[in-house]
């Protein structure tokens, strides 16, 4: 017997989430719907389950007896004249819920439920049933995890998968025809290419004998480009020059050349790890996990920073997560409706759907989110980015790690299902107007809480030593991760202990899932049952699954039978060489263009109200930024606690005064025009971020990461190779080294008209600075009035690639460059005044330029200031233009009280400075070169632009401050 | 007397555990972290310590709804010595998640007993979504051992749901009982609406104490401003050396002197 139970608001109650949803759909272009009204569903199974049983369970725990109404369906006829829209999640997909309430009721003796599932009801009034059936696919559901039944309350609810009887498979690989060989790579999705496919052929016709399925599935993880990063490691033929392993050769070079004594492990562990104080290390890791998130934007991003939050947990010995970043790059925001391709999500659902699930992830881990930035571009419509990062802490004696022959292979946290499968494949296909379809085993729905209880096992785990070596299941499941701890050792699995969410899986399915919430770790025997026990008290699962050896193979097993057998050496050093043209050609310059007139108060408000620029406040309140209660400066900040700070940091160690900053910089504007600049100009941005709070130059650690379009177009490559050799330049130049990146290749879209849109070449930098003493942080905000403001740094007439240029709808002229000898000299500089105590606020200029800093230094801080444009330092001939929003790297705004400023004159003598200006007034009063006044804005409409620039997603509002 | 002993209970998703026990042991209190798994093996260690803290979080993932899941696991496991502990002269105190837990339980507005049905609901905040913000608060109760009646405190919240729902007839018992310990103002100490009324709780109530007023429960977190710098703005101005927070934890450690 089966049970459909709904759960809605009682009468007397508001029903807010319909009234939301409602004006969801309106946003959305559905405009006739009058009314969306809500309940939750439970459906409650078992053999002999009656209703009063059901009847029961539902008051012990699923109604709240102040607020709600729980009926039986069928009990109760639909509302009048609406139409009743069910969604449920397709089998096999997460539904953490579920699972809960089936553990709750079965500890409160509600053993004779045996299924629990859980959907969500819409009564939708003012469409037709189509309407509504659309509205549900457009608003309340994703097809590719859900399905939507319209007006069927018999919706069928059974979803039990059949299990599949065992039977070794092999692949006839050996007489494959090259295009047969071609032909099983793309039917399995193995994605490897015809020199790949050939190796493994030539490796068992060595043999003498075929692949198995997962011994096949096993080479092709390893070798993905997700997991080997073949065109960073392989031969790049650029332009005639040869570069074997360009990551060796730039990013990797840099840190090698710098040499800091505070780098504890870079590159090869899961994260890069650097000094904190006496007691603790912290690291750092940002992952993009972009191809789920344009398919299924919340289920993506959730997953997304659970993945990256599992590499920190699986750093070292293990770390304890202390922040979270997340950076997006989406299309715009206003784009019509009717213009959003086949294939693709209109760009604002994207947004609220990645902005939900790093909300509920991060929120749920209890993990402050505390940085990031979004950028907007017609090129992220079909393909949008979504980087995820982690800040851990540990103490200085957990850093390393290694298996040893003998240790048990135990798997911990959540069960393995059919989800995920081929991900680490899938993130190198190119997404097309088919993907929804192809590859919706590839998306996933995370379950925070299990991973929170991983976590909270794992570190009394590991503060007791129970454990040799740690790593996460990511991308490529347990085969990934069993095969990375044994390469040195070998192992033996045996597949039928792995614990299973549902029956129905393969042998090679389990090996290669990528089921979320998973770690492995190598225990010695003698402590394997302390292990299992701390596990147990936490409710986490913890399996002995095989164990490693020392014949440096990897021995596969299901019900004793051996289904997979592998030299470790093949498996990781057997990828052919792989070799890749590369080209640039600088696009052909062309003339600055003369822009009419001179800025004005409105120039400036538009730039203000760019979405890129404008406030993310709708973002950064949805996550918990301050739990772990560490936070020193928060993301936001100023007065009223609603500017943009530059950078946040945390003391993460209660009561110390030892901090971290932690800022970022992107710039994906520049990636098209100058790949090698846009480089330089992100880390010389993602510097000034931290430097402007409190962090020190000379212990900030750097992590790239190269989100780019399909490395098999010459031109994109090339730009890659600029983009990294901008990246050892400026590295070394700051002394800053590189600790960890990653790069997420083919991040291409091809339209329903077989068009390929390639993103632009975009690159994060990630900074992660010590602040020596958090009590001399600063904020960027104007603090009084009667104070002197000064700009350091030259400006250039430089403004290719500007907001200001975008914002007019021109372009050419020159982009901005990094002087690798004065920058530096100037960020070391600034922090020193910092350090003294003598700036009262610092701010870097970035987007938008001086006007767009002055701004928001102004309506941050409540105070107003009178700046003249005239002596601005440059080498240049600049106009107002230039000056005051040109985009410049390397300058910073700072006040300085009147006491001060002789100190700080000779502090700063031999750089490139002036005194702009003062604070204080109402308004901000900016005089061009002439001497004329060019702005003069009250604050007030300054900070509302600003604030307007992301309004289009505050489609709740109105409804707040009501009831 | 020697520092009273608090207990930070936790369980799956309990997430502010750390610096709750932090705000206790600054206050001079001894606190231990314990799994409600650890507890329930051998309840009677619960009257081993003077405060029970049900920290903030999301226990469970708030499946179902916030706090109902843990309500229900005590419920079931502990209830019998839930009771003792709250009828005996020790406090408790539920924050955020916690707070929910305990308004499911019954034991706020209270009185607990271990069949009791809750009377009022935290439910989803008027704005459909988590947000974390500074919010002024005042003390109305003035029977409340963490609590001094008239004290302004300047705290964050940091929920999805925290808007207090109750029956007429309840509100008018909470009134007339004093049992609202805390209320949403303005900065000048005026009734508040969105933002600075987070949530749209009646009454802005965030937070209330049972008639013993040795239990509390409130939305916001005070273990969040402990520390001057974790005010959001202390870059502006000389603070304290303690946070508003400490003040309460400070009450609670000298209930027992």
């Amino acid at each position: 017997m089966s049970w459909k139970i709904e759960v809605r608001p009682a009468d007397s109650v508001a029903d807010s989430r319909g009234k939301a949803l409602l004006e969801e759909a309106h946003v959305s272009g559905v405009d006739s719907v009058r009314c969306i009204q809500t309940a939750r569903g439970y459906i409650l199974g078992g053999d002999r389950l009656d209703r009063d049983r059901a009847q029961a369970a539902v008051v012990a725990l699923l109604r709240d007896p102040v607020c709600e109404i729980a009926s039986f369906t069928g009990d109760e006829p639909a509302p009048e004249a609406a139409h009743r829209i069910d969604v449920l999640r397709k089998p096999g997909v997460m539904d953490p819920v579920a699972h809960t309430v089936l553990e709750t009721l079965h500890h409160l003796g509600f053993e004779d439920i045996d299924w629990v599932r859980t959907f969500s009801r819409y009564f939708i009034h003012g469409l037709d049933a189509d309407g509504s059936g659309e509205l549900a696919r457009r608003v309340l559901a994703n097809a590719v995890i859900e399905d939507v039944y319209v007006d069927r309350p018999d919706f069928p609810t059974d979803f039990a998968i059949p299990p599949v009887p065992f039977e070794r498979r092999e692949v006839a690989l050996r007489e494959s025809s090259v295009a047969e060989l071609l032909d099983i790579s793309g039917r399995n999705v193995l994605a490897l290419d015809e020199a790949e496919m050939r190796t493994v052929q030539a490796h068992f016709r060595d043999l003498g004998r075929n692949p198995t399925d997962v011994e096949l599935e096993t080479i092709a993880q390893t070798w993905s480009e997700h997991c080997k990063h073949k065109t960073f490691r392989g031969v790049i033929d650029f332009d005639g020059e040869k570069i074997d392993n360009l990551l060796k050769q730039t990013i990797v070079r840099a840190t090698t050349e710098l040499d800091r004594d505070w780098c504890v492990s870079v590159f090869h562990d899961n994260a890069g790890i650097i000094r904190f104080d006496d007691e603790h290390d912290v690291c750092f890791k940002v992952e993009t996990h972009n191809h789920p998130s344009a398919i299924e934007p919340y289920g993506g991003a959730g997953t997304g920073i659970g993945g990256v939050i599992r590499d920190v947990l699986g750093t070292g010995l293990g770390a304890r997560p202390i922040a979270s970043t997340d950076v997006f790059c989406v299309g715009p925001l206003d784009l019509e409706i009717d213009k959003v391709p086949r294939g693709a999500l209109h760009p604002r659902r994207v947004l609220r759907g990645v902005v939900a699930g790093v909300r509920d992830y991060g929120n749920r881990m209890g993990i402050p989110t505390v940085s990031g930035a979004v950028c907007f571009g017609d090129r992220y419509i079909g393909n949008p980015l979504v980087f995820c990062g982690s800040v851990g802490i540990l103490p200085r004696d957990k850093a390393f790690k290694a298996a040893r022959t003998g240790d048990a292979i135990v798997v911990l946290g959540g069960r393995t299902g059919r989800d995920g499968i081929h991900g680490a494949t899938f993130s190198s296909i190119e997404l097309s107007s088919e993907s929804e379809t192809v590859s919706s085993g590839a998306v996933q729905i995370g379950d925070p809480i299990t991973e929170k209880k991983l976590l909270d096992a794992l570190l009394i785990a590991r503060d007791q030593d129970l454990y040799t070596s740690i790593t996460d299941c990511g991308a490529g499941g347990l085969s990934s991760a069993v095969c990375e701890m044994g390469e040195e050792l070998g192992a033996e699995v045996h597949l039928d202990r792995v614990p299973l969410k549902y029956a129905g899986l393969t042998y090679a399915e389990i090996w290669i899932s990528e089921a979320q919430e998973r770690m492995v770790v190598s225990v010695p025997p003698e402590n394997v049952d302390r292990l299992l026990s701390v596990f147990r008290a936490e409710d986490v699962e913890a399996t002995v699954i095989g164990t490693f050896t020392d014949d440096r193979r990897l021995h596969l097993f299901y019900r004793d039978e051996s289904v997979a057998d592998l030299e470790m050496s093949f498996l990781h050093d057997g990828l052919p060489e792989f070799h890749r043209p590369a080209r640039w050609t600088l696009p052909a310059s062309s003339p600055a263009p003369r822009i009419p007139g001179r800025p004005t108060g409105e120039h400036l408000k538009a730039l203000l109200a760019r979405p890129d620029i404008a406030s993310k406040e709708w973002i950064i309140r949805q996550y918990d930024h301050e739990v772990q209660a560490a936070s020193v400066l928060k993301p936001l900040q100023g007065a009223t606690h609603d500017g943009p700070g530059d950078a946040a940091v945390i003391a993460p160690v209660l009561g110390s005064t030892v901090g971290l900053a932690i800022g970022c910089g992107i710039d994906p504007r520049t990636g098209d025009l100058d790949p090698g600049e846009m480089a330089r100009l992100c880390i010389d941005e993602a510097l000034r971020n931290v430097v402007a709070v409190g962090g020190d130059p000379d212990h900030t650690a750097i992590l790239d990461n190269f989100a780019w379009g399909s490395p098999e177009r010459p031109e994109a490559l090339g730009a890659l190779v600029l983009a990294s050799r901008g990246c050892y330049e400026a590295a070394v130049a700051y002394g800053t080294p590189f600790i960890s990146g990653k790069d997420s290749l083919n991040n291409e879209f091809r339209t329903e008209d077989g068009e390929s849109v390639s993103i632009p070449p975009t690159l994060l930098i990630s900074a992660l600075a010590r602040v020596p003493d958090i009590r001399r942080c600063l904020s960027f905000e104007l603090k009084e009035p009667g104070r002197h403001l000064l700009l350091i740094g030259k400006t250039q007439a430089a403004l290719a690639g500007s907001h200001i240029h975008a914002s007019l709808g021109v372009s050419g002229g020159s982009v901005p460059r990094v002087d690798l000898d004065l920058g530096p000299r100037i960020l070391r500089r600034v922090a020193d005044v910092i350090r003294r105590g003598l700036a009262a606020a610092c701010h870097d200029v970035s987007d938008g330029g001086l006007g767009v800093a002055l701004a928001e230094m102004a309506f941050s801080g409540g105070v107003g200031a009178r700046v003249v444009l005239a002596n601005v330092p440059t080498d240049d001939e600049l106009d107002d233009w230039t000056a005051l929003f040109g985009e410049s790297p390397s300058r910073f705004l700072i006040e300085v009280r009147r006491e001060d400023a002789q100190v700080v004159a000779q502090m700063l003598e031999d750089l490139p400075y002036i005194c702009l200006g003062t604070t204080g007034g109402e308004n901000l009063v900016i005089t061009g070169r002439d001497g004329q006044t060019i702005i003069d804005e009250p604050l007030p409409p300054l900070k509302a632009a600003w604030q307007s620039g992301l309004a289009i997603m505050e489609v709740h509002r109105q409804g707040e401050s009501g009831s | 007397m020697s520092a009273p002993r608090v207990l930070v209970l936790r369980t799956a998703g309990v997430n502010c555990d750390f610096e709750t026990e932090f705000a206790f042991e600054r206050a001079g209190a001894e606190a231990d972290r314990l799994h409600l798994n650890a507890l329930a093996e051998s309840p009677k260690k619960l009257l081993d310590y003077q405060v029970l803290a049900i920290p903030g979080g999301f226990s469970y993932g708030d499946d179902v709804s916030g706090g109902r899941v843990f309500a229900s696991e005590m419920r079931h496991r502990l209830a019998d010595v839930l009771a003792t502990f709250l009828e005996q002269d020790r406090l408790a105190i539920g924050i955020c998640n916690g707070f929910q837990v305990l308004t499911n339980l019954g034991a706020l507005p209270g009185p607990f007993r271990t069949d009791a049905t809750p009377t009022v609901s935290l439910v989803n905040n008027d704005s459909q979504r988590y947000e974390d913000r500074w919010v002024h608060l005042e003390v109305r109760t003035p029977h409340c051992a963490f609590l001094e009646v008239g004290d302004r405190l300047y705290l964050p919240v940091a929920h999805g749901e925290g808007k207090l729902v109750a029956r007429e007839k309840t509100l008018k018992q909470l009134r007339e009982q004093d049992l609202i310990a805390l209320e949403y103002v303005t900065p000048d100490g005026e009734v508040a609406s969105y933002p600075e009324n987070p949530n749209g709780s009646l009454a802005g109530i965030a937070g209330l104490t049972d008639p013993t007023g040795r239990v509390l429960g409130l939305m916001p977190h005070p273990e969040r401003f402990i520390l001057p710098t974790q005010h959001p703005s202390w870059t502006r101005r000389e603070l304290p050396d303690l946070g508003d927070g400490a003040r309460l934890f400070a009450k609670a450690v000298r209930y027992f002197d």
